[in-house]
């Protein structure tokens, strides 16, 4: 079974110039969407949990520019990120954050529980592991339809421990779903390490006893997470079941808000930060490579808070939901009664 | 010294069977671990081992007879050495005394199938007071819950391709309990899906599938196991449709067999109403009769919502009258009266349907007129009617099999005071299991269960007939 660690290898940069400037830009309009998100949290304007992103933005960048119309994404907390990389309006998501009438699900979802009908992205959400049994039912879903769409089910590396992750995995590969498992993992599940939590550390192998395949994946280089992604999702799309990558990544904030990080030193962060960061290793590629200069992707930058300043202001200019909302979207009307 | 054999009881709920097919002839030797006989229960045919060596020396029962009752003589065995042709059954089987002593007069035959003990069984009469919803006119045939409940699948699967049934046993073997018989064979294994043992999981898939446009039926084994799959029911389907400010519908149905089952002790006898009664965002439906489980599961199926449906084994196999109609669909939150009366409410819901029935019965040979109320849905519950009930009857006994506390009669009860308090002659009184986990031993679990004498006593002690 061709089950094999790729490491850190750098990934040969087949990419064009614009698609390597187009990951670029969603990577820091994750970045300084999170920051923002960060800002306005401290400011008491964000309330209960919020998971931010911040760290892992090669990880959604890479994997979303494997997808095709149809194909869907579903993860759990830590979404704000999916939801920009699957095209949703930063404007819907950030007064979503601050539960208001504009945002995503009206301000009835919150942080953890977003969704878009339109983009194909189910969730946002909140029970660790919940989302891959039905990741995995809409794999389903799209097997039963006859079409040949996949679904990109995340979940870090705490969620690898729970026991619906391998009830789903068992069913995945009996039936052949065209699933792409992508686990993210950050390294920490809340407080408690890998090390600590995992007797495998090596996450891909936990799909071997089920017959799929996987690999793990440098989460940290966007080339290096496309590249897999492309094989995995091309592997599922073509009626061979199931997929496991797992993406060896690093969130530079806590767990959520709340989280102090007393866990780790505070070295081990500086030096992901310095000597590893997706977008400044991105970045340092195009100026090589020639294909923008340092006062073109300073245009970039600017560009992006100003939309990440126009999602905060509206964010903070939405009202709140009506009342009357309090009472609607608990049950579908019966057509016809 | 003869041996009888005995007609086997081969599940925990079966009663009778019928004995299909003799596969020894009189006259054969038979030794230990031969397979005799083959016997169709309630669930499943059945090889019937012999235990005993011998020669078959008499064959009591034919094969084809149907309702030969448990620890009836099928046929006598002669030791070696033994005249076959002077051996006589002992007659010491149970079912031997209460039919007859003569050894020739087989178990009854199905058009005589007597009535059964009144506590055991329900009381399944005429469609009383039907729902107006019938046309009048409409004929009606006999058919058990668990073929209803069959049908009902069937014709949605044949209506709509994006319905299909998943779960433990519902394609090759044909359901645990029989009540997926025969899809696998009309629909095919992408529409009838077995599952590996994993609740959890399957409920998850089917979440995720209904989230991507399909209709599943996900079946429980027994809602004992859906325990394992509690926080996907609750947490992914009932409460996505709020969460996401309405995007994400989740047309699903969970359903299997609800309750106490037939001494199958404390973690395979729950009745689960008021769990899933709880949650803001599903349908809850516990059905009685076999006209109500079909229109209600058709309902459940076409319904955009996560609907609950709980079923009752020890009803699969009650037959009752089901229209004669194309498409027999109920609407979901309505209550039937089963009953009219004007002394006292007793209301219901599933199996206890059939208990307060026959306690009404019972009460009006003692001069108190009981009105049966069907709940036929706990979530949403028809309040409306069972209050409009007690204005007339100005008592209320409400009966389920759950355990009191925080139960469905809690509910009922606390509307009932705070709608038509000034109406009430006496205190509501509540019928309910005992309140601990349910016990193995015959008699223990007889006396946590409630039943028919548990109704009559609960009315006659809110009309004050029994004061003390």
């Amino acid at each position: 079974m061709a089950t094999k660690p790729k490491g850190a290898k750098k990934a040969p940069s087949k990419a064009s110039k614009a698609e390597l400037l187009e990951y670029y830009r969603a990577m820091l309009l994750i970045r300084r969407f999170e920051e923002k998100a960060g800002q306005l949290y401290g400011m008491g304007k964000i309330a209960g949990f919020c998971h931010l992103y911040i760290g892992q933005e090669a990880v959604v960048t890479g994997m979303q520019a494997c997808l095709k119309d149809g194909d869907q994404v579903i993860t759990g907390y830590r979404d704000h990120g999916h939801m920009l990389a699957c095209g949703l309006d930063p404007n819907g998501v950030m007064a979503e954050l601050t539960g208001r009438s504009g945002g995503l699900s009206k301000g009835k979802g919150g942080s953890m529980h977003m969704f878009s009908r339109e983009k194909n992205f189910f969730g946002g959400h909140g029970i660790v592991g919940a989302q891959v049994p039905i990741g995995t039912g809409l794999a389903f879903a799209n097997k039963y339809k006859g079409g040949d769409n996949v679904c990109l089910a995340y979940f870090g590396d705490g969620a690898a421990n729970q026991g619906q992750v391998y009830e789903a995995f068992n069913m995945a590969s009996l039936w052949d779903l065209p699933v792409v498992y992508v686990i993210e993992n950050n390294q920490y599940a809340m407080g408690t390490s890998v090390a600590r939590a995992s007797a495998e550390v090596e996450l891909f192998k936990r799909g071997i006893s089920f017959e799929i395949e996987g690999e793990a994946v440098d989460g940290m280089d966007v080339l290096a997470v496309k590249e897999a992604g492309e094989k995995a999702v091309k592997y599922a799309r073509s009626g061979k079941g199931p997929y496991i990558l797992e993406m060896k990544t690093y969130r530079y904030r806590g767990h959520s808000m709340s989280d102090p990080a007393k866990y780790r030193k505070r070295e081990e962060v500086d030096d992901i930060r310095s000597h590893h960061d997706p977008i400044e290793g991105l970045k340092a590629q195009i100026i090589e490579a020639g294909h923008a200069t340092e006062d073109e992707l300073k245009d970039i930058d600017k560009k992006i808070k100003g939309i990440v300043k126009d999602a905060a202001d509206f964010s903070l200019e939405s009202p709140e939901p009506d009342a009357s909302e309090l009472w609607t979207d608990v049950l579908r009307e019966v057509e016809g009664a | 010294m003869s041996v009888d054999i005995l007609m086997p009881a081969l599940s925990p709920t079966m009663e009778e069977g019928t004995l299909s097919k003799w596969l020894k002839k009189e006259g054969d030797k038979i030794s230990s671990g031969d397979i005799i006989a083959e016997i169709e229960t309630d669930k499943a045919t059945m090889e019937v081992e012999a235990v005993d060596e011998g020669v078959l020396a008499k064959i009591l029962v034919a094969e084809g007879t149907e309702g030969v009752k448990v620890n009836a003589v099928i046929a006598v065995l002669a030791e070696e050495g033994e005249d076959a042709d002077s051996v006589e059954p002992k007659s010491n089987g149970a079912a031997a005394e209460d039919d007859s002593a003569d050894a020739d007069a087989a178990p009854v035959s199905k058009e005589e199938k007597p009535e059964a003990k009144p506590e055991k069984e329900e009381a399944p009469a005429a469609p009383v007071l039907s729902d107006p919803s019938i046309p009048e006119g409409t004929n009606f045939t006999d058919t058990t819950v668990r073929d209803a409940l069959r049908d009902a699948m069937a014709e949605e699967m044949r209506r709509d391709e994006t319905v299909f049934v998943m779960g433990e046993e519902v394609a090759e073997y044909q359901g645990a309990y029989k009540v997926t018989r025969e899809l696998l064979q009309e629909f095919g294994a992408r529409r009838v899906v077995d599952t590996p043992i994993t609740e959890h999981g399957f409920a998850g898939l089917g979440v995720g599938a209904a989230f991507g446009g399909l209709k599943p039926i996900v079946e429980f084994m027994t809602f004992n196991f859906a325990m394992q799959a509690i926080d996907q029911i609750i947490n992914s389907a009932a409460k996505t449709l709020y969460m996401s400010g309405g995007q994400m519908g989740c047309s699903i149905v969970f359903r299997g067999p609800n309750g106490a089952a037939s001494r199958v002790g404390a973690q395979h006898s729950q009745d689960y109403a008021s769990w899933y009664g709880h949650i803001p965002g599903l349908k809850v439906i516990a059905p009685y009769d076999a006209a109500d489980a079909k229109g209600l599961l058709k309902a459940a199926i076409r319904d955009p919502n996560p609907v609950v449906f709980l079923e009752h084994e020890l009803l699969y196999g009650t037959s009752f009258p089901v229209p004669d109609l194309d498409d027999h669909i109920l609407p979901i939150g309505k209550a039937a009266v089963k009953r009219k009366g004007s002394d006292v409410t007793l209301v219901a819901y599933s199996r206890m349907v059939g208990f307060a029935l026959q306690a009404a019965e019972e009460l009006a040979e003692q001069g108190i007129d009981a009105e049966v109320i069907d709940l036929r849905s706990i979530r949403p519950l028809d309040t409306a009617t069972i209050i409009e009930s007690v204005k007339k009857t100005n008592r209320i006994v409400t009966c389920e099999e759950g355990w009191r506390f925080m139960g469905i009669g809690a509910e009922i009860c606390a509307s009932v005071v705070a709608d038509a308090f000034d109406y009430l002659d006496a205190p509501p009184a509540r019928v309910h299991q005992k309140d601990v986990p349910l016990p193995y031993a015959a008699n223990l679990e007889a006396m946590s269960l409630p039943g028919v004498s548990d109704i009559v006593a609960a009315a006659r002690k809110v009309c004050y007939v029994d004061q003390e």
